[in-house]
């Protein structure tokens, strides 16, 4: 649910980072919010646990920029990964414009993606949302690592209709801003396709 | 599905809300008062902005609602609709408007929690009714199909590119 005000000339988009436990959600908000200019960013939320693992969730404001005089900003947000945090992931849905799906490539992370994708579907249609009719994008992580699964294979398991797919580092900020620019490219064509 | 819920926000409902926001700031002798919608979008706000960071304490209420949200779920209540935090200097007052949008004022020892309950629930009769204008608005536009004329219908790739540069 994209926030428009004519009176101040702004359009706010929600962007929420979904992904299994460790994949690298975090991760790729703190690679964006390292590389963009200080007057593009606000401060990066993480509302952590001590071992630095997302509790509730990380929030990061992004304006990019202006499209036909209004200030497009983007809120990213990401989603506690580990399985028990179920309650607080489903809230963060709430009112989204665009997912990323952050997939871990290493081979024993395989079903970890595959439950963590399903869990997204199911939170999606609880909240009304059809995850085939949203724009969505999926990005391979950790591609740098000796054990990964061939990007064939999962592209297969989890991406069967073929949305935009990204290979990254997120680490290294290999691929994070390409994933960004394919999701945020989708949730403004959406509010073209709306309006 | 999503354009249904889309919140689009026109000049004179802002004015209208941006107003009452002013009243209610100084009525209640706050320190900030704003609002946000449930997904944490700051909409407006009124009083002493300076050195505050709003984008991310309007992310933070709207978490803070929906985390609340959902433990009243969970003991089958439909929704609790009233957050307090007191701290050593400043105390936040959080409610919802309408079940659509969040009011939240942060205010001192210059007020009293009795003088802001009494004013937000003022101002809340007045906010609901403005933010139900703007539904109605939105559905009979889009019921006659005259959905005003709109900036991102010419959107190119190319004007999506120059945001990444």
């Amino acid at each position: 649910m994209s926030f428009i005000n004519y009176s101040a000339r702004e359009i706010n988009c929600k962007i929420v980072y979904y992904g299994p436990g460790l994949c690298g959600k975090t991760t790729n908000l703190q690679y964006i919010y390292k590389k963009t200019n200080p007057e593009q960013k606000g401060k990066l939320i993480s509302l952590a646990t001590e071992t630095e693992r997302t509790l509730f969730f990380d929030f990061l404001p992004l304006a990019l920029g202006d499209i036909k005089g209004f200030r497009v900003r983007f809120h990213l947000y990401t989603v506690p990964g580990q399985v028990f945090y179920a309650a607080s992931r489903k809230l963060i849905l709430k009112g989204v414009d665009g997912v990323v799906f952050v997939a871990d490539s290493q081979v024993e992370r395989l079903e970890a993606n595959i439950e963590s994708m399903e869990d997204l579907r199911i939170n999606l249609s609880e909240q009304g949302y059809d995850l085939e009719k949203l724009p969505f994008v999926i990005q391979y992580n950790k591609r740098d690592l000796p054990n990964v699964v061939p990007v064939e294979e999962l592209n297969k398991l989890l991406n069967p209709n073929g949305v935009p797919y990204f290979e990254a580092v997120a680490t290294q900020g290999v691929g994070v801003f390409e994933t960004l620019k394919g999701i945020a490219k989708l949730v403004l064509l959406e509010l073209k396709k709306n309006y | 599905m999503t354009t249904a819920t889309n919140l689009i926000m026109y000049e004179d409902e802002f004015r209208r809300i941006e107003e009452e926001l002013q009243r209610l700031y100084q009525q209640s002798n706050a320190k900030l008062v704003f609002l946000v919608d449930k997904n944490g979008q700051l909409i407006a706000i009124a009083g002493e902005t300076h050195n505050v960071d709003t984008t991310s304490l309007a992310s933070l209420t709207a978490g803070n609602i929906a985390a609340t949200g959902g433990m009243a779920r969970l003991l089958g209540e439909k929704e609790f609709s009233l957050i307090y935090n007191e701290g050593e200097r400043d105390n936040i007052h959080i409610s919802l408007v309408g079940q659509r949008v969040i009011l939240v004022v942060v205010f001192d020892q210059r007020s009293s929690l009795g003088l802001v309950r009494l004013r937000v629930k003022k101002s809340s009769e007045i906010l609901a009714k403005i933010f139900e204008e703007i539904h109605q608005k939105a559905e009979s536009a889009k019921k006659e199909g005259k959905i005003e004329e709109s900036p991102f219908a010419e959107i190119t790739d190319e004007d999506i590119d120059k945001l990444f540069r």
